[in-house]
């Protein structure tokens, strides 16, 4: 895996590392601790610790009556985290993975998403959906799945995307701290991943994306572990002298017009990689909102989308990996458009 | 000690004022949605309405107990839903007519009317969206350690969505103080509930989810008081969840569309000699509660009501058009 040796956060070593699952639980215990109305949800988050082992032991620490195992029931686990948030407690509900919210999607996008509106702004909705997400793990079309962009279409909805263990604590107590509904793709390759993670508590701004590599001939817009894909094909294109400018997306609603557009500006050439099916993706939100902009008058190429290929995930682990974005094709296609070969 | 009192249980356990109170919201009910059509009829009110004309008992005798920091979530025929809870009219016309003074501002309208300060959480445009959310306010109240139930309204259509199954399992194991109350009115839109209804009794269901379940005449105000009472009793004292039928109809159509093809005038009219606001009053005046006069004063009190409603409604404003995105999210904290 690329992302072991992560080059966000490798030269951190002498501060605290933790990896992104402990960072995630960190923050569920420090918010759970300084406020009594904060739940967890899910199923098989108790003593079992989560799918992904993300809330292991917490219901030692908080009890089975802040660490709740549902039933089986997508539709009903999420419903009755909406109507909770809606009366006084702020629950975090963990998807087992993002493929399952399609169960539930009526709770998350006609209800959670809609309530505040539909009242006049009378009602909140504080819930925080944990959203285990992506490809990469060989469980095939319906266990591997980067639905972030759909969430993306629905106002009232904020939708985030951690590349790293800072930002995954840092998203999950911003989260907290907002007053609508939070969804939160964490992505299942990473949450082995280790990086510094600051003590106690600090929020990770939400709608605000993150330079994480300064360049000046291309800008490359990607999430998640695409984020760090990007930058190692970015290191391979510096030794050709391509300086490649690598902005980490972080929040996909709402989205982060300002970095983004500055970066094109400045380099005139864009790529986004996102892991998501290309058709229809954040690729083609982030190039509309570049074309739309004075921004498209400083590019001197076509924009490009790198996304998952116009198919389910496969389960074949080398088709796995040709269905979506990786190091050497992002390093291709981003060489491709330095040289204008689009 | 032998209970004497062969009275009904709403005249014996309520005072007079409360039940002369409940008797004027259902008059309220019933003007309120003859004034809603009217005002359709004439223009004033777009998109759709369900209107629950004939389920006034029904509304009313279930939230007889209900305080303001009880919680109901309600339907798309929710009008005496919200009604009964405490709401005031005058900001349901306001928002049917989309103004700014409405419940919600004018973003919501017959389908989402709320008023979360009396604790009605808002009716809503899809069948069975209330019942996970009813479950998840009786969660609150428990983890809360408040005393505080919630109802969770839904019509016969609704018992067969799978949020009607998970959220009455869901509500079972974890012991919380919710009442869910089927309306059934016979039909869910069209079809009836023998037609897309395993069981005959919506309330045997309960047996499903280890609750208990009462099966009552929705148009007797008194038993379904009574079935309410002994439910709230077991929420408030921490064992559980109940379900209860009101078996009930609605006169008109489901919706403006409804031509009325399904059923039959004969059917419909043997409904309307049932109706639950003639047979409360009857019951009220019978005890000595009240007498004619006393009862024609509350009719025409709901009248002028009404009236006035409309009128304040027709004066309010409308949202600026520059606000359509506002309460999409919080307000920055000024
Ligand atoms: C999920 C969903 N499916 C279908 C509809 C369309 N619809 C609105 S009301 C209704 C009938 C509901 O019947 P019931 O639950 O018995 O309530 P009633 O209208 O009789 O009060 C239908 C089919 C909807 N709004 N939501
Ligand atoms: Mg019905």
């Amino acid at each position: 895996m690329n992302v072991q040796s992560n080059p966000v956060t490798s030269d951190d070593t002498s501060a605290r590392v933790l990896s992104y699952a402990e960072a995630i639980r960190e923050a569920m215990a420090i918010a759970m601790q300084a406020d009594p109305t904060v739940i967890l949800m899910g199923e098989d988050i108790g003593v079992y610790g989560g799918a992904f082992q993300v809330t292991l032991d917490l219901i030692d620490r908080f009890g089975p009556d802040r660490v709740m195992d549902t039933p089986i029931s997508e539709l009903g686990g999420a419903g009755v985290a909406v109507g909770a948030a809606l009366t006084g407690l702020k629950p975090i509900f963990e998807f087992q993975f993002s493929d399952f919210a399609m169960l539930a999607m009526e709770q998350i996008v006609n209800q959670a998403a809609k309530l505040r509106y539909m009242l006049g702004g009378e009602a909140a909705v504080p819930v925080v959906f944990r959203m285990p997400s992506g490809s990469g793990t060989g469980a095939a079309a319906q266990h591997s799945q980067s639905i972030e962009a759909w969430f993306g279409h629905v106002p009232g909805l904020k939708v985030l995307q951690p590349s790293t263990p800072e930002d995954a604590k840092g998203m999950l107590l911003a989260a907290l701290a907002d007053p609508d509904p939070v969804m939160i793709f964490e992505h299942k390759l990473l949450y082995k991943t280790r990086g510094h993670v600051p003590e106690g508590s600090y929020l990770t701004p939400i709608g605000k994306a993150l330079v994480r590599r300064a360049g000046s001939d291309l800008t490359i817009v990607a999430g998640s572990i695409m984020l760090h894909r990007a930058l190692e094909a970015a290191e391979k294109l510096a030794v050709d002298g391509i300086n490649v400018e690598v902005i980490d997306l972080r929040s996909i609603r709402p989205i982060d017009r300002e970095t983004i557009l500055t970066s094109v500006r400045k380099t005139g050439k864009l790529l986004v990689v996102y892991e998501g099916v290309k058709a229809y993706g954040v690729g083609a939100e982030i190039s509309a909102m570049v074309a739309e902009s004075d921004a498209f008058d400083y590019l001197d190429a076509p924009i490009l989308r790198l996304g998952a290929a116009d198919a389910p995930v496969p389960y074949n682990p080398d088709l796995e990996r040709a269905s979506v974005p990786q190091v050497d094709t992002i390093e291709a296609a981003a060489r491709r458009l330095a040289r204008r070969e689009v | 000690m032998m209970d004497t009192d062969n009275r009904p249980f709403a005249i014996r356990q309520y005072a007079p004022a409360q039940l002369r109170e409940a008797l004027k919201r259902m008059y309220l009910i019933r003007r309120f949605e003859e004034g809603a059509e009217d005002s359709y009829t004439r223009g004033m009110i777009h998109g759709t309405m369900h209107l629950s004309i004939g389920q006034e008992g029904s509304a009313m005798a279930t939230c007889m107990e209900l305080t303001d920091d009880d919680k109901i979530t309600s339907t798309h025929r929710g009008h005496g839903h919200c009604i009964a809870k405490g709401a005031d009219v005058g900001r349901m016309f306001a928002e049917f007519f989309g103004k700014e003074t409405g419940y919600c501002h004018g973003r919501g309208g017959s389908m989402h009317i709320a008023d979360v300060k009396t604790g009605n959480l808002g009716a809503n445009g899809i069948v069975g969206g209330g019942l996970p959310i009813a479950v998840g306010a009786a969660l609150s109240a428990k983890r809360l350690g408040k005393s505080d139930v919630t109802v969770c309204f839904f019509g016969d259509g609704a018992n067969n969505e799978g949020a009607f199954h998970e959220s009455l399992n869901i509500a079972s194991v974890w012991k919380l103080p919710v009442i869910f109350v089927c309306e059934n009115n016979g039909y869910g839109m069209s079809t009836s509930t023998a037609r897309s209804t395993a069981v005959p009794h919506i309330a045997q269901r309960a047996a499903a989810y280890s609750m208990p379940g009462t099966t009552v005449d929705g148009n007797d105000f008194s038993a379904v008081s009574e079935a309410l009472h002994i439910a709230i009793a077991r929420a408030r004292a921490g064992e559980g969840p109940s379900l209860v039928e009101n078996l009930t109809y609605r006169w008109r159509g489901h919706s403006k569309s409804d031509r009325n093809r399904y059923r039959t005038k004969e059917e419909i009219e043997a409904w309307m000699a049932k109706d639950p606001i003639a047979r409360f009053r009857a019951e009220l005046i019978a005890h000595g509660i009240l007498d004619e006069a006393g009862a024609d004063a509350i009719a025409a009190e709901a009248v002028a009501d009404v009236q006035k409603g409309i009128e304040f409604a027709k004066a309010s404003a409308a949202p600026d058009l520059s606000e359509v995105t506002r309460y999409v999210y919080a307000e920055a904290a000024l």
